[in-house]
């Protein structure tokens, strides 16, 4: 500009732009066929080869854990589901019985031709498959496995036909009419058998639907069990978290972040180790009875039972899940601006209105986030139940723990992880519906 | 009561946050009905904190706010009844449009019929008649900026507070909405006390400045006394461009002084704010009351100056001359016919009258 003088627009020299126009490629010059570029390939063609690079990126980056996921978490998730419906052993180890089973009319005494399937079937079974179809079999009517045991130890000693006062001999539930009949429960290679077995039903012989003997219920207890206790915990969880997550989203940074400490220290801190201190608060010798009864505010005798209990299974649960409400409410109150409440308030309303029609509406997303995290951690719990939980505390997942590691019923435990699952689904349809899964936010 | 009594009246305000420094120091103003008076100042000046007292979100720390006549320091903030249109709006974003507008009259309950007319009514005003369904976020930043201005209308306010209500515009949606936010104060004869850092803006809407500095009003006046008649070197220099000469009294008389500018040019000017004869001086001189090539001894005050640099702006070429010691000093040269032709090193005369040439405080 140095030297300019501004005496006459007209001597201004012509806008570079105006020229160009008429001089710029025209990319969409044809509107009917495809769009080129300069050069003459297709713009689709020309845009895919400048983004292969960035393609090829983004899959090599999202491979190894696509691998992790598959064969640590689809697989033996596949092979979980698979088992909890699979009835195949007993069509493997016994297909002639079975066949016989078909054509025998279910009430009148086994004839010679059972059991001489039975006979060639176990004589031709593997000894290890007879001791699992003996576990099996058990699973449907106590005293199976013991018959099956008895039997492939004695089979030697069946020298030829006729089999069935042999087999009497060897033991003489054989001709307990009951035993051939519950087969009819096994003799599908696909069942639901442990699905019913999960809450407290069975299949008879002819495959009807019933319920369990009444000493032998207790899942349907544990079912129920476990929904409460996750909807306490939830609700407990609900209640403390708030405030908390309120106050570190508005107190100043310095302090907010002492507070979060505060919040997140149990998280770095040994899970079984917080359990012991609660063991330590709660038990009847423990700090707070100690200190009830020292205030005189509790009799010597009277001491509470928070312990080996659905109580103690309750506290210790919250306190150990309450980072989870924590987190998400707090991450969603942090992005409400203060300027909301004041508005409100200038509007005309009390600080309490302002609240509950203002405030609360937008944290829920949180609290839903907060909640369906609770709820879900809760509902699979197995650590807290098994050190604290006692009798009453013990939860379902307690009961599949049992069922993989004592009773080995890998069907059933199968059967009840695959329920939870479902219920973890239907929880999430449901919040879906409600509040919206776009909405949720985890922090 | 008639127009000029006041609203809103702040007496011996003063706000501490942490009980060391005054936000406020002693701040007295009255606003009157039917007033629009602007809290102007940087950042930190304490005008936000002032209009927070007066809303009810900050406690005075000394002192009384008074609302017609009413000590208000003890009334919280719902009960006041004071409009008010926030820095970023807020919107209840859960809410349509017109449930945000049905809000205050929702707490007020009132009745269905006359909260849909009166909502109705307040979207009009504002051009957004077929907007109430929307949820905030689906408008734009000048839809919102009128929502928020609707909404504290909507309840029939006295009194509307605007805390930098058009900060967050892009510029030309940003004048557009000042002639609106305008027309809306003069067509419903609200008073209006308004927060902005933004002079232009200030100088647009207002009846009244206020200026804001260090937490004490620098001067108080309508625009046209502020921009040609500043008290304070402060104010001079914030609103508008201001050329400075500084320099020491040498002659004292009366209504005008001599000065003695840095390098020994003595400059006659309006005497305004000095202290007397030996005093240091700040001399405030609008650019466009500075004469260029001037007929000789037609002014009191002619000068030789030299043309550091030329900027050419369309309307104006803005031209900075050293001059008088000085190498900051801007002359706005009119783009008309008969202009002077300058080029860069050229030496020229520049004058200016006495009383264009304001001396004030160092």
């Amino acid at each position: 500009m140095a030297g300019l003088v501004f005496t006459d627009q007209s001597r201004l020299p012509p806008s570079p732009f105006l020229n160009n126009v008429s001089t710029m490629p025209t990319a969409s010059a044809n509107p009917a066929g495809p769009i080129l570029t300069v050069d003459g390939t297709p713009l689709k063609t020309s845009l895919e080869r400048s983004l292969k690079l960035s393609k090829l990126r983004a899959v090599g980056l999202v491979f190894p854990p696509l691998v992790f996921l598959i064969f640590l978490f689809v697989i033996p998730i596949g092979s979980l589901l698979t088992r909890s419906v699979d009835d195949s052993l007993s069509n493997k180890v016994l297909p002639r019985t079975l066949a016989a089973f078909e054509r025998w009319d279910k009430t009148s005494e086994p004839d010679e031709a059972m059991f001489e399937a039975l006979y060639l079937d176990m004589k031709a079974a593997e000894k290890l498959d007879l001791s699992k179809l003996g576990t099996r079999m058990n699973y449907e009517k106590s005293g199976w496995r013991s018959l099956v045991k008895i039997t492939t130890r004695g089979l030697k000693r069946i020298e030829g036909p006729p089999y069935k006062p042999a087999m009497l001999k060897l033991n003489k539930r054989w001709g307990d009419i009951a035993f051939w009949q519950s087969l009819g429960a096994m003799k599908d290679p696909v069942t639901f058998g442990y699905y019913l077995n999960a809450v407290d039903l069975k299949y008879d012989g002819n495959k009807n639907v019933m319920r369990v003997n009444k000493h032998r219920r207790i899942y349907q207890l544990l079912w129920w069990r476990t929904l409460l206790v996750s909807t306490i915990v939830t609700i407990g969880c609900l209640i403390l978290a708030y405030p908390v997550a309120h106050l570190l989203a508005t107190l100043p940074l310095r302090i907010s972040n002492l507070l979060m400490i505060c919040v997140l220290m149990p998280f770095w801190t040994s899970l079984l180790v917080r359990i012991v201190a609660w063991m330590i608060m709660l038990q009847q010798n423990g700090v707070i009875n100690d200190s009830l009864v020292s205030l005189g505010l509790l009799h010597d005798d009277n001491r509470l039972e928070m312990m080996y209990n659905f109580t103690g299974t309750v506290i210790v649960m919250i306190q150990i899940l309450l980072p989870f409400m924590i987190l998400p409410i707090y991450s969603v109150m942090k992005t409400i601006p203060p300027s909301y409440m004041k508005a409100a308030q200038n509007l005309g309303a009390t600080p309490a209105l302002a609240f509950l029609k203002v405030y609360l509406p937008q944290t829920i997303p949180g609290v839903g986030a907060g909640c369906i995290l609770v709820f879900i951690v809760a509902i699979g719990y197995y650590i807290t139940p098994e050190l604290v939980g006692g009798k009453d505390g013990r939860l379902i997942g307690n009961l599949i723990a049992h069922h993989m590691q004592h009773s080995l019923n890998w069907g059933l435990a199968a059967a009840m992880g695959a329920t939870l699952l479902a219920a973890i689904l239907i929880l999430y349809w449901v919040y879906d519906k409600l509040i919206g899964v776009d909405n949720m936010k985890m922090g | 009561m008639n127009a000029h009594d006041p609203l809103v009246r702040f007496v011996n305000i003063q706000k501490s946050y942490d009980g060391e420094t005054l936000i406020v120091k002693d701040l007295n103003l009255s606003v009157a009905k039917g007033e629009f008076l602007t809290m102007l100042g940087p950042s930190g000046s304490g005008k936000t904190t002032c209009l927070m007292m007066l809303a009810g979100f900050e406690p005075a720390t000394h002192g009384e706010i008074y609302l017609e006549d009413q000590p208000i320091n003890r009334v919280p903030p719902h009960k006041r009844g004071i409009g008010m249109v926030f820095q970023n709006y807020a919107l209840f974003p859960h809410m349509t449009v017109a449930e945000n507008l049905a809000f205050p009259l929702d707490v007020r309950g009132m009745s269905k019929s006359e909260k849909m007319q009166r909502v109705k009514r307040a979207l009009d005003m504002v051009q957004l008649g077929e907007f109430g369904d929307r949820r905030p976020v689906q408008l734009s930043g000048g839809q919102q900026q009128r929502v928020a201005v609707a909404r504290s209308l909507v309840f029939d306010p006295a009194l509307v507070l605007m805390d930098e209500p058009l900060g967050a515009l892009d510029k030309n949606l940003r004048e557009q909405m000042q002639y609106e936010i305008k027309s809306i104060h003069e067509n419903l004869g609200i008073t209006v006390v308004y927060v902005t850092h933004d002079q232009s803006e200030a100088l647009t809407l207002s009846n009244r400045i206020a200026v804001f500095d260090d937490g004490v009003i620098q001067q108080c006046a309508p625009p046209d006394m502020l921009y040609e008649e500043p008290e304070n070197a402060f104010v001079a220099n914030f609103i508008g461009e201001n050329n400075r000469l500084m320099g020491t009294v040498a002659e004292d008389n009366g209504n005008t002084v001599k000065v003695n500018v840095n390098n020994g040019h003595v400059v006659e000017a309006k005497k305004v704010k000095v202290e007397g004869v030996g005093s240091p001086s700040t001399l405030s001189l609008r650019p466009e009351r500075v004469v260029v090539a001037p007929e000789p001894a037609s002014l009191p005050n002619i000068f030789l100056a030299k043309t550091e640099e030329l900027i050419y702006l369309g309307d104006h070429i803005r031209t900075r001359f050293s001059v008088c010691g000085t190498d900051d000093f801007v002359v706005k040269i009119p783009n008309s016919s008969v202009h002077v032709c300058l080029s860069e090193g050229d030496e020229v005369n520049v004058g200016w009258k006495v009383e264009d040439c304001r001396a004030l405080d160092a």
